[in-house]
């Protein structure tokens, strides 16, 4: 068990994490700093899921023999724990996924069929992820309602305002938003965004896969309607997405996927639907993953998030102070930390974001280059793509001074 | 390894590309992007008989990829169809000297080979139906 109070022992807990000891080409250190795309995994997630498949691999909820037991109640132990880590009313507001995107999509298809119609609003906002607006195209698309946007100002922050005469609307039927922007790190003030929108009765889904696995998150303090978070952003496996669903709501939303595992019982012209949440989750589900996720919540619970913000904060800091003694370099974003999450986006002179990419690969420096799935956000600041270097609990400021000293070298061979 | 990518001849395509604009009487134009990194290249040709000549492009994107457009349209103004039908990846490679480059970024490089073979598979369509379907073949590789 880890100490609870202070500074992180990065040290320590890079040693829980075998892919930071491997060698890239030409014997390269890794510096890792494209953790909003995806994190690194604990060794405690890669036996979980070793050991599911070696000892009790399984289907679950069917079955009565012991493998099935075994695996039932460690798929569903995961999910208690999901829901105390955001602090749920119970663990069947907890709905599992492929990812974010899926759970996104399920409201959509769900909720959004039976509770937009035609000429109703969509209410998103600039900095949306491409998974936070298509599905709500797709929706008006079919229903011939409107999606608006929430446009976000030269510094990276929501014009709130505007946000007010969108909801002066009796047509908006739902509002979605990211609680961080993955490209300006911008943390949304959802809690506000809620209360304005629930005066008006109207429900608010929160796209919470930049900030469940950098922050503490409470859905009963916030109050979102709907969540939407991925494992494999928070030291988890890929392939489990969570939905969150206010209960009272999930009750009323019809199903996503027939199939198995989502039924009580099935006649040859009408089916009696599961209890929530398994009415949402057709189909074998990613055992194994999810199993692998509790280990993941655990490695967070032990630190403490707030210690995993605290870092964070401390890294960002001393990352953007660095960076801004760049030449060249047009920083995007908050300055001021505590309205922003451990994500820096960047340009520098006319360096298009992945030849900087391929020139900080030869140091070993895994950075994200390209629009970042947010296209409409690429178009409001005017730039085709950035480059983005983004934290996690077991960055160091060394690895920043790696990052520097790359960018550095970009600089002398592009001659600015 | 960036130190042989990031030359001074691509440098100096990247910032003043050779035959960059519009062609307003172009005899074909045809666009195509990577999805990847969300480069751009549209190509304009004027043919005259069975050469090509007059060649335009367009575009925004990585060093690679725009120098690597301008390089291409040095190398193929003026020369006749046949021999610009079959240009290969290599040629391409070889041309601009990036032989070394990693699969994500060599698609890069190769924007511009394929936007101009989907072009000649537009010019070709109704002249040379055969050459046409090679050509859209050889774009598919690239």
């Amino acid at each position: 068990m880890m100490q609870k109070q202070g500074a992180l022992d990065v040290g320590k807990i890079r040693e829980d994490f075998p892919i930071l000891k491997r060698k890239l080409d030409g014997g390269k250190t890794l510096v890792y700093l494209d953790n909003a795309a995806t994190t690194q995994k604990p060794l405690s997630v890669i036996n979980a899921i070793h050991d599911y498949y070696m000892n009790y691999n399984s289907n679950i909820h069917r079955a009565v023999h012991q493998l099935a037991e075994e695996a039932t109640l460690a798929f569903e132990k995961t999910r208690e724990k999901v829901a105390k880590f955001i602090n749920a009313r119970s663990v069947e507001e907890i709905v599992f996924t492929r990812n974010a995107t899926e759970a996104i999509n399920l409201v959509a298809y769900s909720w959004g069929r039976s509770n937009v119609g035609r000429d109703d609003k969509i209410v998103i906002s600039e900095i949306e992820h491409h998974s936070n607006i298509v599905p709500w195209q797709i929706l008006a698309g079919e229903k011939g309602a409107k999606l608006e946007y929430i446009g976000v100002d030269d510094d990276g922050y929501l014009k709130m305002k505007e946000y007010g005469t969108h909801l002066d609307s009796n047509k908006v039927k739902l509002v979605s938003v990211s609680h961080m922007s993955n490209v300006l790190g911008t943390i949304i003030p959802v809690e506000e965004i809620i209360r304005m929108s629930h005066e008006r009765g109207i429900p608010v889904l929160v796209d919470a896969a930049q900030s469940v696995p950098h922050m503490q998150v409470d859905v009963q303090k916030m109050d979102c309607d709907f969540m939407a978070f991925s494992a494999h952003k928070m030291l988890g496996p890929t392939g489990v997405g969570i939905l969150y669903v206010k209960k009272e709501i999930l009750e009323k939303m019809p199903p996503f996927m027939g199939g198995g595992d989502m039924i009580k019982e099935v006649h040859k012209y009408e089916t009696r639907y599961n209890d929530l949440p398994y009415r949402f989750e057709g189909g074998t589900p990613n055992i194994a993953d999810v199993i692998g996720f509790s280990a993941a919540i655990e490695y967070l619970e032990d630190i403490g998030m707030d210690r995993v913000r605290d870092h964070e904060i401390e890294l960002t800091k001393y990352a953007i102070d660095r960076i801004t003694g760049v030449k060249g370099v047009t920083l995007y974003g908050p300055r001021n930390m505590t309205d922003r999450g451990g994500v820096v986006s960047f340009n520098i002179g006319d360096i298009h974001p992945h030849d900087l990419a391929t020139i900080m690969n030869d140091h070993g420096v895994a950075i994200r280059s390209g629009h970042h799935c947010a296209q409409v956000l690429m178009e409001r600041l005017d730039v085709a793509a950035t480059s983005r270097a983004s934290f996690y609990i077991y960055n160091t400021k060394e690895e920043i001074d790696t990052f520097i000293g790359a960018l550095e070298e970009a600089r002398r061979l592009f001659k600015i | 390894m960036s130190d042989d990518i990031y030359r001074e001849i691509i440098l100096d395509h990247y910032r003043n590309p050779r035959n960059k604009g519009k062609l307003p009487d172009a005899d074909v134009s045809i666009h195509d992007s990577n999805p990847l990194c969300g480069d751009e290249i549209d190509m304009h040709l004027k043919v005259d008989g069975s050469t090509i000549k007059d060649i335009k492009f367009e575009g925004r994107g990585c060093a690679i990829s725009q120098a690597s457009a301008s390089m291409l349209t040095e190398m193929v103004l003026g020369k006749p169809l046949t021999s610009v039908k079959d240009l290969s990846k290599n040629d391409i490679l070889e041309n601009i000297g990036l032989t070394s480059l990693g699969p994500a970024r060599i698609k890069c490089a190769l924007l511009s080979l394929k936007v101009l073979k989907l072009g000649m598979v537009k010019y070709y369509a109704d002249r040379d139906p055969d050459s046409a379907k090679k050509l859209q073949d050889d774009s598919k590789g690239l």
